[in-house]
Formats: structure tokens, C-alpha cells, sequence
């Protein structure tokens, strides 16, 4: 048996996802004074460019965005074969006394949450995090995280995989469900 | 390409080009890291490394200690003066001994050519070899190419000049074998009693006036005169070495043009280079003892994954 693929959201529908959470982080952090976002590389980066384009649409406001690496801050070094390669970080700010919205596509186990969390704070110390993710894989969680703002919750089992697709690097804005 | 084709660094000589190039994308990632205002990631945090060091280092050592304690790795420390060496213990029993006590990996500087292949061979962990006597000392040859990397954006099609005694310099082999893997042209430059028999056979050219070689290069690697390995003198004076071979601000200004200057340290200064040329701004000294760091974390870390 081999692949099987279910469309879990279209171009239409990301996009809506993320004018609500765009909305919502509106209303909670009003201009951004004091605000930054920060996408968890290597494909949390695209959920902030997204968000950020939005809010420039929906209120004219230029918040600043970032990237944060979790490689070296994982849980999981030496229990894979090969060791990770890791990304850039992007954070020439200081994000001491900022509030940092954290954000990624999908939220699975947390671990990868806890990493970027421990890696941020070799930065500075950041007034507040929150957590934005375009998908949550509920009931899955290894640790004791959530997030603030969430796009859509999906039931799935553990052999099934989540995959967002972007216009950047796919072509498309799309998430499918992949059955192994 | 997310891995090295070796277990153990014990030269350039081994290494592939995408070894090295994948080395120096890593420690772009630490020279961030060690540029933050914490300076240490936990990677590491259950790894244990040994620094064997059979012969004396500064920099070197410090350097990889740092280097292994900014990966969170916990580290100790074995000096060949304050060791059972003295006592007529011999290196794989000394090393066997430190193994047994759960060592993941083994940093060696020894005096012998050849005795960190040696090692690998014999005993079952990583080594890093951090030179070994007139063979190689990879490290040094990578962070020396990072360096003009950094600088220069790319070493490929770059010339570079390696001056001084290269008969008695691991860096200056290392150097050679890393340059041109990553395709450089190399020179070397010295008095002809300093150059070793066959240099030609690893692809470099041999000039004897430094003049001449720095017309043609983009970055010259002084190197220093190493007084402890020579048995016989191979020069008459010291002073006459300075006046032929000396990189001095008459002599770059008569060049004209800027070069990149470096040296692997220790400096000494008014032998090899002036004063004014090792503080001057083509002078990236110092930005190689930084990049030593992040080469070393970087190399550290990719062996790591292979234990």
C-alpha cells in the first residue's frame, strides 16, 4: 500500500486562517509596539512572513519578524542517524523586554516548541511568548504546551503526517494529510 | 550532503570538498551562536571529550575547550608534563585508561607524525587530531580557509602564499591540502634549506623571493620560524631570516596593493612580521582565532553524530 494523500485545507481556506489570527493577534497586541514575530525555521518562517504581509494589509502596521533555529537546543541529537543540518537564525533585534509571538505550521509532539523556547532565551529574556500555529495535531502532545492561537485543530493518528504546502516553495498554499 | 565521510578528523588529507564546505556552513551556525549574548547551545550535554595534549598549545587547547564547553560537552584535560606518561606508560594504555572511564571522544595534540591515525586504529573512539608533528592540523587548515572565506567571500580561485618554514609546519600541510581541495592556487615561500624534499608533489609552486610571491597573491600565512623542531640550523642568523623573508610596511607598500595577511600564531613579532603589519587592518589574526571556535564546535558537533 502506498501513499495516501487527504486535502485537509485549500489556498481559500489558509487564507482565511490566517486573516482570523491575524484578527486575533490584533486585538491582543494592538500596534506592535512592543511585538515581534518569530518563525521557527525551517517552515515556521513562512507562517510569520504571512502574517505579517496580512497585518500590513488589515492595519498599515510593519511588524518586525525574525527566525529562530531549534537544532542545536533539540532533544533528539545522537537518536537519529545522521546528525540535523541547521538553518539561520534571523534576530538582529534585542527581544529583552519584548513580547515574542512564536510561530510555526504545525504543533505535534512540542518538543520542537520547548527547543525554540530554550533557543530564544540565549537571546535576551522576552517580557511574554506565545505560541501561533497554523495546524495543531491535538491529543498527540509529549509535553505540556499549547498554543494561543491556533488555525485549525486536526484529529490524526500517529502513522499520518501533516504537510503545508506554500506558494514559496511549493507553489501552492495547501495542507494535506499523508497516510503512510 | 548532511554528513562527514569520516569518523575521525586526522587531516584534510582524508577529507573530501564537501566535507570542508559542509564544516564551514556548520560554523557559520556557531559564529552566530558564540556571537550571542549566551554564548552555549546544550547539543552536547551527554557527550564527554578528552584533551590529550602531548605537547605544549595555547591556543589550540584553549580553543577546543572552549569550543567543547560552548556545546555543553563536559570536558578534561590531560597534559603529557603532569602525566604516567613520565612514569613509561604507553599512548594506547594512557588512552585505553581515560576510555574506560566512559570518554565519548579524544582531542590529541602528540609530537609523532602519524599518531593520531595511530590511534583511530587502535582504540574505539572519535579523535580529533589537533597536531601532530610535522604531519597535519586539520583544524588550524580549516579555520585558516573560513578565514579567507569570510574575508574574501570565497577561497576558490584565490592565491595564496604560505611563507616561512615549511619543512617543520603541519599548518603549512594541512594549509596546502585544504586550499586545494577547495580550490586555490597555492605558493610556498622561504629559504630552500626550509622547504621539505617533493613539495611540488602536492600540487604548490616554490618561490624563493617574497617579493615576487606577494605580487601574485591575495593572502599570505606567515608562519613562524619553529625553533624546537629544528635540530641543525637551517639559516645563519635570525636577523638575516627578518631581512629576506620579514613582511614589513616597506615591503607591502612597495607592492601596492592590499593583501590579506594572516598567521596561525604564536606571533613573533619583528621576526616574521613587524609589529605594524600584525596590527594593521589587512590583518585578520584575530578574526582566525575567533573562527577557531566556531570551526571547532562545527567539527565537534558533526563527529558527535556519529557516536
Amino acid at each position: 500500500m502506498g501513499l495516501q494523500e487527504r486535502e485537509i485545507l485549500n489556498e481559500a481556506e489558509v487564507d482565511i486562517l490566517i486573516s482570523r489570527m491575524t484578527r486575533q493577534l490584533i486585538e491582543n497586541h494592538n500596534l506592535f509596539e512592543n511585538s515581534i514575530l518569530i518563525g521557527v525555521q525551517p517552515r515556521g518562517i513562512y507562517v510569520a512572513n504571512r502574517l505579517k504581509q496580512k497585518l500590513k494589509e488589515l492595519s498599515g502596521i510593519d511588524v518586525t519578524t525574525g527566525a529562530i533555529d531549534t537544532t542545536f537546543f533539540r532533544d533528539d541529537f545522537r537518536r537519529k542517524d545522521k546528525p540535523l543540518l541547521p538553518s539561520v537564525n534571523n534576530i538582529d533585534f534585542s527581544i529583552e523586554s519584548k513580547k515574542i509571538i512564536l510561530t510555526d505550521d504545525v504543533l505535534f509532539s512540542g518538543r520542537t516548541v520547548r527547543a525554540a523556547m530554550d533557543a530564544l532565551m540565549t537571546y535576551g529574556r522576552p517580557s511574554s511568548i506565545e505560541l501561533l500555529v497554523l495546524v495543531d495535531r491535538r491529543f498527540s502532545r509529549n509535553l505540556p504546551i499549547e498554543a494561543n492561537y491556533v488555525g485549525k485543530y486536526i484529529d490524526t493518528l500517529s502513522n499520518e503526517r501533516v504537510e503545508v504546502m506554500w506558494k514559496e516553495t511549493e507553489n501552492i498554499d495547501k495542507v494535506i494529510l499523508v497516510k503512510k | 550532503m548532511n554528513t562527514l565521510s569520516t569518523k575521525h578528523l586526522l587531516g584534510i588529507e582524508p577529507l573530501t570538498p564537501e566535507d570542508i564546505k559542509l564544516i564551514f556552513e556548520v560554523a557559520d551556525n556557531f559564529k552566530d551562536v558564540i556571537n550571542r549574548p549566551i554564548k552555549k547551545v546544550p547539543t552536547l550535554r551527554d557527550i564527554t571529550i578528552a584533551n590529550l595534549f602531548f605537547e605544549n598549545s595555547t591556543r589550540t587547547k584553549l580553543s577546543f575547550e572552549l569550543a567543547e564547553k560552548r556545546l555543553s560537552a563536559d570536558v578534561v584535560n590531560f597534559s603529557a608534563a603532569s602525566s604516567s606518561v613520565k612514569k613509561g606508560e604507553t599512548l594506547i594504555d594512557t588512552v585505553n585508561n581515560i576510555l574506560a572511564m566512559k570518554v565519548d571522544m579524544v582531542v590529541m595534540r602528540h609530537p609523532s607524525p602519524g599518531a593520531a591515525m595511530f590511534l583511530s586504529k587502535e582504540v574505539d573512539s572519535v579523535i580529533i587530531n589537533a597536531g601532530d608533528g610535522t604531519h597535519e592540523h586539520p583544524t588550524q587548515a580549516l579555520l585558516d580557509a573560513y578565514s579567507i572565506r569570510e574575508k574574501l567571500g570565497d577561497v576558490k580561485g584565490k592565491k595564496v602564499v604560505i611563507v616561512g618554514d615549511i619543512l617543520h609546519s603541519r599548518v603549512a600541510i594541512s594549509n596546502i591540502h585544504c586550499l586545494k581541495k577547495l580550490g586555490a592556487e597555492v605558493k610556498v615561500c622561504g629559504p630552500l634549506t626550509l622547504m621539505p624534499k617533493h613539495i611540488e608533489s602536492l600540487g604548490v609552486e616554490v618561490e624563493t623571493n617574497l617579493k615576487k610571491a606577494l605580487e601574485w597573491c591575495d593572502v599570505v600565512n606567515m608562519l613562524r620560524i619553529q625553533h624546537e623542531r629544528q635540530e641543525i640550523k637551517h639559516f645563519p642568523s635570525l636577523k638575516e631570516y627578518t631581512l629576506q623573508y620579514g613582511l614589513t610596511t616597506e615591503l607591502l607598500e612597495s607592492i601596492g596593493k592590499d593583501i590579506v595577511i594572516m598567521h596561525p600564531g604564536p606571533i613573533n613579532r619583528g621576526v616574521e612580521i613587524s609589529s605594524e603589519i600584525a596590527d594593521s587592518k589587512n590583518a585578520i589574526i584575530l578574526n582566525q582565532v575567533e573562527n577557531g571556535v566556531a570551526i571547532r564546535m562545527a567539527v565537534i558537533y558533526l563527529l558527535a553524530g556519529k557516536i
